[in-house]
């Protein structure tokens, strides 16, 4: 399917302008239903803390779907990612008190024919999270 | 416990049919907070040349908690899912998942290693419709924390 951004309009190298959003607990516990990832790692700061992590984190695909949101708002078709993939580098740790904030940014790292790939980081204040390439298909 | 390498190159009997409905792609946008009309709107998803209401790109993850947790639960592999963590995944779109598409997941076990103190299993599963089209192809990296044999 055709995205609204043309391949013609973008460059090797080119940056994406960054986002940042906020997730919380009940965005996790909102996650967790809609995607059937109940592990209770993402929801119950005593559990998560009992098997060694500092606190709740987020679903990977949690944090992915937001890098996928910022690709496809970028894209302007979400039929046009052809190719999506991402690396958890370290959790997102969601505390009950003001959650995480997420920023995400992005570069055109090849274009081939109407096919570019976007090289894409999602950071907390602690450093990377999640390390993404996606592939789409613009007009 | 480390993990039962036999289980490598392992398939797995593809699960019930899996049925996207546009409540469900709903839902999943919802709680992502993507507010996308192609998720939502028939005629949105339309005008963006679409035959129905798309589901984002990473919605295939309910499929693995359709069929994926089934197939990790055996207890013969030795996976201890609360040690787990998700380290990487990903998805080749053939064609963007529908409402209305009846999918099923053929999943295999491609590989499990061990590096450090953590063991990495990844699976891989073609995405089909029930008719046989291969609409994605999913590949998933698990992070099994401390498991990994201990030298001397």
């Amino acid at each position: 399917m055709p995205a609204t951004v043309k391949a013609s309009d973008v460059n090797e190298g080119e940056e994406l302008k960054p986002w940042t959003y906020q997730v919380q607990r009940e965005d996790l516990l909102r996650y967790a239903n809609a995607s059937g990832d109940q592990n209770p790692i993402h929801q119950d700061e005593a559990f998560a803390k009992s098997v060694g992590l500092p606190d709740v984190i987020a679903h990977g695909m949690q944090t992915m779907a937001k890098i996928g949101q910022y690709v496809t708002d970028w894209a302007g078709d979400p039929g046009a990612v052809v190719r999506f993939k991402t690396r958890f580098t370290k959790p997102v740790v969601v505390p009950a008190a003001g959650g995480s904030s997420v920023t995400i940014s992005g570069r055109v790292i090849a274009k081939s024919g109407t096919t570019v790939t976007l090289q894409l980081t999602a950071s907390t204040m602690d450093g990377s999270c999640g390390e993404a390439e996606a592939d789409v298909e613009l007009s | 416990m480390p993990l039962n390498k036999a289980f490598e190159g392992r398939e797995f009997p593809a699960g019930a049919p899996f049925t996207v409905t546009a409540e469900s792609i709903k839902k999943f946008a919802d709680a992502v907070g993507d507010p996308n009309p192609v998720y939502r709107d028939a005629s949105a998803a339309k005008a963006a040349g679409h035959p129905d209401i798309i589901a984002p790109p990473t919605y295939l993850t309910k499929l693995n908690f359709e069929y994926g947790a089934g197939m990790l639960a055996d207890p013969d592999l030795g996976l201890n899912y609360m040690m787990v963590v998700h380290g990487e995944q990903e998805y080749q779109s053939i064609r963007p998942v529908r409402a209305g598409d009846v999918l099923v997941m053929k999943p295999r076990i491609a590989s499990i290693a061990a590096k450090g103190r953590n063991e990495y299993l990844v699976t891989e599963a073609n995405i089909d419709t029930q008719d046989g089209e291969n609409v994605a192809v999913a590949r998933s990296t698990i992070v099994s924390r401390g498991t990994a044999p201990q030298e001397g």
